[in-house]
């Protein structure tokens, strides 16, 4: 009995000192389960090591890093300027590592024949300011916009890339779900919404998107978003600091690596592209 | 010893009715001091300040203009009662426009000397800065940084809780999007629900009451999440082709899944109450030569009256109170609806949606707890007419 006891004791005190040495990576619910499969199949190759995921959103895990609760913060979009200065302040030198990209769709309704708009336009339709898809080029058929809710990473990153952080319209309609508005664009003739690439599917149809007046219509794919030319894209992170980055090098670059670029790819996000994995 | 046992008994009975009674008080008291906290929230987010040029002789901005100024809606000072110039708007994280790294300093400690220069030099400018930021002596004016007010919230029609720099609470589209769709939806539920109720306790066999009773039941225990998929799926697409609208997602759509929802309370209710309904009243009007349908409509009816409308009461509070469905397919704009076939937004809708990202003790949260307190005065409200009329419908009775 008390050796049974004596060598769960060991094993107990053997697991806090493992996770003591453990890598702990916290922050960005969309990186979550990215991170998760990656740090699965870092772990098969390295046995010996070990990594602690969580998640809780990007404010979440930046404020721990800077209170050292975490080695690495996932974040989808870039620091603020405001958390910048507290870094900054508190003597923190971070790293920041682009690991994937993930690019927003911007769809309509396969019945419509508008096949792309500028920011301009988008932004008008999004603000309300353009209510009829005859002022865009399309059938006289008025506009029912779909969004996501406020609680959503995605319905921000729209408004700051999109809107350029003006407000929605009042009377947007927003869903609880990317697969509740993929349903509403299908079935709603007069439909535009937006969803992640890895979502797309036949029942909608994407749009190509201008971002610069116009000149040049670019639709949402892997390639388009990798090579720069498709717009909505935006990078997610991991910060650390500088003197982390010999115990989070390996993890890291094994994301950066052809075969984490696959995995990345695979999860429906867009892989880095190569020049990036290159240069370190 | 009997008598022992007894005082034990009676003690916890007694309380239990007290914990029981408590804890409601609690939960009561915690969502009024919560929302109350609104209205001592600062209008501009906490710790930050909106800072003019000092030529600027604006002075106060309501919550919807500082939204208008900064969707570039309103461009012009002379708009809000300034003078003829352009607003241009400034946030922190604008500043690496306007300045390199080197002017801000290797640990940023130029920043708030920079914006405080940048204010001074451009007359029309409006910056959205942390307060501690700026330097004491900066040559700037502050617009007067007054709290959330009650009619801002209670009779304001725009709902952008996370409009930064100042989030606009109005709480009547919500307000109107609940009492709409809640009353479509007894409207649709309630000559059902009667004539089911009906049909079940005074006209349907034995047999057939033994079948259905059960199938009624099971509708009570299908998880509400299911409804909304089914509504999103099969009755928002058949209004929207059936009636030729715009959009399917509507108050329309919203009104017939609670309908349905609410249909087996209020059924099983109303259906009991009808049964109970004494033999010798019954037998008393067929012996008069009443026929069957008199005796139903004359006899039964009147005198189950209070069980049918609690059973209604009880179909009403579900359909208020109901969150996942209606968050699935009324399309959640939060306009004050003007038809039935508009999207719409309700109270329970949005609390749901919305508290999951919201700060805890922040104005957004503290609005969603108001917006609690809200639905249960709702349902109090309906809770108290309800004893009302069961209550003189008895006196009427004797």
């Amino acid at each position: 009995m008390n050796r049974v006891l004596l060598s769960i004791l060991c094993g107990v005190c053997g697991a806090a000192l493992m996770s003591a040495y453990a890598q702990r990576i916290k922050g960005s619910d969309t990186l979550l389960p990215l991170t998760q499969e990656l740090s699965e199949s870092y772990l098969k190759r390295n046995p010996a090591s070990e990594i602690v995921v969580t998640g809780g959103g990007t404010g979440v895990g930046l404020a721990s890093l800077l209170e050292n609760t975490t080695d690495i913060a996932m974040a989808s979009r870039r620091v603020k300027f405001g958390e910048k200065m507290k870094f900054a302040k508190a003597g923190f030198d971070m790293i920041e590592e682009v690991v994937a990209y993930d690019a927003l769709a911007v769809v309509v309704n396969p019945e419509n024949p508008v096949n792309e708009l500028t920011r301009e336009q988008l932004e008008g339709i999004f603000r309300g300011k353009i209510t009829n898809w005859k002022e865009v080029g399309g059938e006289d058929l008025r506009i029912v916009v779909y969004s996501r809710e406020t609680s959503s990473g995605t319905y921000e990153f729209f408004k700051e890339s999109v809107l350029h952080n003006k407000n929605y319209m009042s009377g947007v309609l927003s869903m609880p779900a990317t697969g509740a508005v993929i349903q509403s664009v299908r079935q709603t003739k007069g439909a535009i919404g937006y969803i992640g690439l890895a979502y797309l599917n036949p029942y909608v149809k994407a749009l190509a998107v201008s971002y610069d007046g116009g000149r040049r219509y670019v639709l949402p794919s892997v390639k388009n978003a990798s090579d720069g030319t498709y717009p909505i894209v935006r990078p997610l992170y991991y910060y650390y600091d500088v003197e982390k980055a010999a115990m989070v090098q390996p993890f890291v670059s094994f994301i950066k690596s052809a075969d984490g670029q696959c995995m990345v790819e695979k999860q429906g996000f867009v892989p880095v592209r190569n020049e990036d994995v290159t240069i370190k | 010893m009997k008598k022992f046992f007894e005082a034990i008994v009676r003690g916890v009975l007694t309380c239990s009715g007290f914990v029981t009674s408590l804890v409601i008080l609690l939960i009561i008291g915690f969502l009024f001091t919560e929302g109350a906290g609104l209205f001592n929230e600062p209008m501009v987010e906490e710790g930050y300040v909106l800072a003019l040029n000092k030529e600027n002789d604006v002075s106060s901005l309501t919550a919807e203009q500082i939204k208008a100024v900064f969707d570039e809606d309103i461009v012009n000072w002379k708009e809000i009662g300034g003078r003829d110039m352009p607003i241009t708007t400034f946030r922190l994280e604008d500043v690496e426009r306007y300045f390199t790294v080197e002017e801000l300093g290797s640990e940023y400690e130029h920043v708030g000397m920079c914006i405080a220069s940048l204010i001074a030099r451009s007359p029309g400018m409006i910056a959205f800065v942390p307060q501690s930021m700026l330097p004491a002596d900066a040559e700037v004016r502050y617009i007067d940084d007054s709290t959330i007010s009650l009619s801002e919230v209670f009779a304001g029609t725009e709902w952008f809780p996370t409009a930064t720099p100042a989030p606009l609470f109005g709480i009547v589209p919500l307000l109107a999007g609940t009492l709409w769709v809640s009353l479509f939806a007894i409207l649709f539920a309630l000559p059902f629900g009667l004539s089911v109720a009906v049909y079940m306790s005074e006209v349907a066999s034995e047999r057939m009451r033994s079948v259905l009773k059960p199938v009624i039941e099971l509708l009570n225990g299908i998880p509400s999440v299911v409804y909304g998929f089914f509504g999103l799926i099969v009755i928002v697409p058949l209004l929207q082709q059936g009636f030729n609208l715009p959009v399917g997602e509507s108050g329309l759509a919203g009104s017939i899944v609670l309908a349905i929802m609410a249909l087996p309370t209020m059924i099983t209710v109303a259906e009991d109450a009808m049964r109970s309904c004494p033999r010798s009243l019954r037998e008393a009007s067929l012996a008069l030569g009443a026929t069957r349908w008199q005796t139903i409509c004359k006899v039964v009816i009147p005198s189950s009256m209070s069980g049918i409308t609690s059973g209604i009461v009880l179909g009403i509070g579900r359909a208020v109170g109901e969150t996942m469905a209606v968050l699935m397919v009324t399309g959640n704009a939060a306009i004050i609806p003007t038809s039935i076939v508009e999207p719409l937004r309700t109270i329970p809708a949005t609390i749901a949606a919305e508290l999951g990202e919201a700060p805890a003790g922040g104005a957004h949260y503290q609005a969603l707890f108001l917006l609690g307190v809200i639905l249960f005065f709702i349902t109090l409200v309906i809770n108290m007419s309800v004893e009302y009329i069961s209550s003189r419908n008895k006196y009427k009775l004797r």
